[in-house]
């Protein structure tokens, strides 16, 4: 057994847990935090991004013991209560999901997307960042929207930079 | 209209969760002392099993313990079903071989169930596996339709010596032959449609429970339809009796079609869960999702048709050959039959159509319904040969159509389906207004002086959906009605649930149902609760699946409220004082017809339950109603799709340049959650037609198993959408609805296609159009030619 400690949506956890365990199972199994998905454990379809350390990353293939001692977010970490992060409110507003499966693993990427390339983003850019995230449901076309907008609503919320 | 009622675009209710990651999906479902299933699958296409040696297996760290085929059978668990008989031409029974849920002495598909290891953690049973020993004869396999009907080839059921599940056919030969005869112009057309993997986001998963305190079981699944899964593995499989199994589909991550089936998988976890006195979960990997869920589409088609000198359709004549891969998927024979060949009339007026399929074993993953299920094979034949028909009398394609279109209803096919409303010119002019088609040729030549081959293409699509009349499709073999249910029960305070037989995996009923509820009660929206997905809840109900759950399911939840509202309408009348015939409803408030009495719905409500002004005997206290709602006939959604793209000839890349989709889908009740559902479908369809296509090697191994060798549709491949609409409201339901979840999936590959092979000049490429098939197509010189 190996002990991870990570702190996970500002709050610190210690876990014996198998060497060979994922990211995505520390989360899911040892914290009981599944709103992170599994959709294809290759790291193609994005379902499992979570934020490490303030960067996307696919949790389905990143052990936990490699990221020891790191600050991880999930998508239960992004709205604070009640109130939604700018980018998860236009999901909903735009109609960004449908069965809702890939949406946690969108929306943490495109608050990273934010981070990288800032709060005006043109479709082109935003359908070229989506590379790493699959959705069968809605056909991209309000996911592209949703993110626009909610990089819009980011720099005005000044959450940019989170 | 109000705010939230009927035609409104409201936002999603289910949303809030979903963004926030509180979604409850089958994997998420943990129960106390569960234990971990994995399935040891066969390597092999096609193997006898000599043997299996599980002892070195079961010293394993973590096993609890292992299942073969042989302790089903000792448990006399039966196999899997296919619920709908097909008869042959001569009038022979389908022959379906058995289905068992773990192998008995052969396997015969990579992928096929051969055991299962039950563990502590799910990495120990992974590890278990390993060290199983099995010892396969290995057979030779059959991969594709054209060797499996060869004669000496390997057969894969004893049941069907030449791997020919049957030879059906429909519609009028002999009148289809005379049409023939005196056609001026015959288009021939030789069309595969390709081999697809629905690939859900979530992978299947299911957690089986049981109470040996009350002998109940429970089991977790993702299903579009867990009623089915109930009656299936209790009156089929022998799992138990229905009033002791228990079977809820949580939050499901989408279906497209794949999770209507009932698998090997959830019948085992179900099972063992008695077996080993714990909760047993399985989970599929995605390498597992390709190997096992059930594939959509492979067609191979041969079609002719025959035209008279001014291009009116005389006659359609196709021969099909259909793979139902290695067994008879729950639903799969119908797919084929008649999902299929009665849509092959589409939008058109043909006096006469013959159609014959052979639905043929093969060994690979077995084949049933994906989004569309058979009505996207039609729609391809079709309007594939319409468009090549309109090019070889060089005719406009969007003026052959109109020459052809039906236009009076209701209008009988040669082909069983009677369309009883739509609008085709409609849909056409607006789309072609949409579209700019006018200025196509100047597109065309802007193009051209880039160097890029402009292509646009139509597909003018029908389906059937709302699916269906029971009495109908019990005539045509389903073991099944197609009904749904619905039950209101209105609360003390006037809030409402709903329990619907209906499915929600993406669609949106939380939103969309309680939109009719609120329209039909006045009461907000958020005084509405959808329940479904859960059999101790709901009492019975079909599923979500054929568009149908609007049509079909919300027409059962209109009735249920008709009887509300009378039943509401007497409780007022006592507390009014009033007859109930004198008794109006209205925005929510009750009042008496020429009067200022009136009671709003939440005080009759609490009226209905505290029974204080009306004697009990005379009239029952409470307010809940219930009704199933058996469709008269199906519905016909269609529409006109077009899609104009740019193909860079020195590297056959296809882009999509812009979309117009005019689709008719009767009323609307949410606006935002149908073209939601239309780009959804379209996104599929340009899948299966530039990137999607399942392949196995020789030897029968799926080598398109993972999303790094299967190309999913990805954010970069497909263009944003313009989608319109028309409407005529459906005559067959009180809403007027006809269903709108599987048209873009439909309409799209023949759009995609005509304009590929519009934009390179010749007919001689397949789906899917992958950058090196158009490539290669544009490298032929030679003229048109008529293969595919």
């Amino acid at each position: 057994m190996a002990s991870v400690t990570l702190t996970v949506n500002g709050k610190s956890v210690t876990r014996d847990v198998d060497p060979r365990t994922l990211l995505v199972e520390f989360l899911r199994e040892q914290l009981r935090m599944t709103g992170t998905h599994v959709g294809c454990d290759t790291t193609q379809c994005g379902c499992c991004t979570v934020h490490v350390n303030g960067e996307a990353m696919k949790s389905c293939t990143l052990l936990a013991v490699a990221v020891n001692g790191a600050t991880i977010t999930t998508i239960e970490g992004l709205a604070k209560g009640e109130d939604l992060h700018p980018m998860q409110a236009a999901f909903r507003e735009h109609h960004g999901l449908q069965c809702g499966f890939c949406t946690p693993g969108m929306i943490m990427s495109a608050v990273d997307m934010v981070r990288r390339k800032g709060t005006d983003l043109d479709d082109k850019t935003i359908r070229e960042e989506l590379e790493g995230n699959i959705c069968r449901c809605t056909g991209y076309h309000n996911i592209v929207k949703a993110i626009h907008y909610g990089a819009e609503a980011m720099g005005k919320a000044g959450t940019a930079a989170e | 209209m109000s705010g939230t009622g009927i035609g409104a675009r409201v936002l999603r209710k289910e949303d809030f969760r979903f963004i926030t990651g509180k979604g409850q999906y089958t994997d998420d479902v943990n129960r106390y002392g569960q234990a971990h299933a994995v399935f040891l699958r066969s390597p092999h296409a096609h193997a006898e099993i000599r043997s299996i040696k599980l002892d070195a297996a079961r010293a394993m760290p973590g096993v609890v313990d292992i299942f073969t085929g042989d302790d089903l059978a000792a448990d006399k668990i039966g196999g899997l079903i296919c619920g709908w008989m097909i008869h042959s031409k001569d009038g022979s029974p389908m022959k379906a071989g058995a289905h068992p849920a773990l192998a008995q002495g052969k396997v015969r598909y990579v992928g096929d169930h051969v055991a299962v290891v039950i563990a502590e953690t799910q990495a120990q049973a992974r590890d278990a596996i390993e060290k199983i020993e099995v010892d396969y004869k290995v057979l030779s396999p059959v991969v594709a339709m054209a060797d499996a009907v060869k004669k000496g080839a390997p057969v894969i059921h004893d049941v069907a010596s030449d791997n020919t599940v049957y030879n059906w056919s429909l519609g009028d030969e002999a009148g289809t032959q005379a049409a023939f005869a005196k056609a001026a112009h015959v288009t021939k057309l030789d069309i595969v449609n390709n081999r697809l993997v629905p690939n859900p986001m979530e992978p299947r998963a299911a957690v089986g429970d049981y109470d040996s305190g009350t002998g109940g079981f429970t089991l977790y699944t993702t299903s579009q339809n867990p009623h089915v899964a109930r009656l299936v593995l209790s009156a089929f499989i022998g799992i138990a009796p229905e009033h002791k199994l228990r079977v809820i589909a949580p939050d499901v991550g989408g279906g497209f079609g794949s999770k209507i089936f009932i698998y090997a998988e959830e019948t085992v976890c179900v099972w063992a869960a008695k077996k080993v006195g714990r909760p047993v979960k399985w989970v599929a990997d995605r390498t597992e999702a390709f190997l096992s869920d059930a594939h959509g589409r492979d067609h191979v088609t041969h079609a002719e048709m025959a035209l008279d000198a001014s291009g009116k359709i005389l006659g359609l004549r196709v021969k099909t050959q259909a793979n139902l891969g290695a067994y008879l998927s729950t639903f799969s024979s119908c797919v084929p039959t008649y999902l299929y060949a009665p849509l092959l009339s589409g939008q058109y007026d043909i006096p006469a159509i013959y159609v014959e399929v052979d639905g043929i074993y093969t060994n690979t993953a077995p084949v049933d319904a994906y989004r569309g299920a058979g009505r996207p094979e039609a729609t391809f034949v079709i309007e594939r040969m319409v468009e090549v028909a309109a090019r070889e009398l060089k005719q406009d394609p969007a003026a052959f159509r109109r020459k052809n279109f039906v236009r009076s209803f209701p209008h009988q096919t040669p082909v069983i389906m009677c369309y009883d409303a739509g609008d085709y010119d409609a849909a056409m002019t607006k789309a072609l207004e949409m579209s700019d088609y006018k200025n196509i040729g100047a597109r065309k030549a802007a193009s051209a002086k880039k160097g890029l081959l402009r292509g646009i293409g139509f597909s003018a699509y029908i389906e059937a959906c709302g699916i269906a009349p029971s009495a109908a499709v019990g005539s045509l073999g389903a073991g099944v009605g197609l009904w749904e249910s619905a039950e209101v029960r209105v609360n003390p305070v006037g809030t409402v649930e709903i329990l619907t037989g209906s499915h929600s995996h993406g669609q949106g009923h939380e939103t969309t149902f309680a939109q009719l509820v609120s329209e039909r009660l006045g009461i907000p929206i958020d005084n509405v609760a959808i329940v479904h997905g859960d059999t101790d809840k709901v009492q019975m109900g079909m599923g979500t699946y054929g568009s149908r759950s609007g049509a079909v399911g919300m027409s059962a939840i209109s009735k249920a409220l008709d009887k509300i509202e009378a039943k509401a309408k007497k409780v007022a009348g006592f507390v009014l004082e009033a007859s109930p015939d004198d008794i109006e409803f209205k925005d929510g408030k009750f009042s008496v017809r020429g009067t200022d009495k009136e009671i709003d719905f939440g005080s009759v409500a609490l009226q209905a339950y505290i029974a204080h002004k009306f004697n009990g005997q005379e009239l029952e206290p409470g307010l809940k109603e219930s009704a199933f709602w058996d469709p008269t006939n199906f519905t016909f959604p269609a529409g006109v799709h077009i899609c104009e793209l740019e193909i860079d000839p020195a590297t056959g890349v296809t882009r999509i340049d812009r979309w117009t989709a005019v689709d008719d889908f009767g009323n609307v009740i949410n606006p935002m959650i149908v073209e939601g559902q239309v780009h959804g479908g379209i996104a599929q369809g340009v899948g299966q037609a530039l990137l999607e296509g399942a392949v196995y090697d020789a030897s029968g191994q799926l080598v398109t198993a993972s999303y790094m060798d299967y190309s999913m549709p990805r954010a970069g491949d497909l263009p944003s959408y313009d989608v319109g609409m028309t409407q005529t409201a459906c005559p067959s339901n009180p809403l007027g609805i006809k269903g709108c979840g599987e048209a873009g999936a439909i309409a799209a590959p023949p759009a995609v296609m005509n304009a590929i092979t519009d934009a390179i000049g010749h007919e001689g490429i397949a789906m899917p159009a992958t950058p090196l098939a158009v490539w290669r197509a544009v490298q032929k010189t030679a003229p048109r030619a008529a293969a595919e």
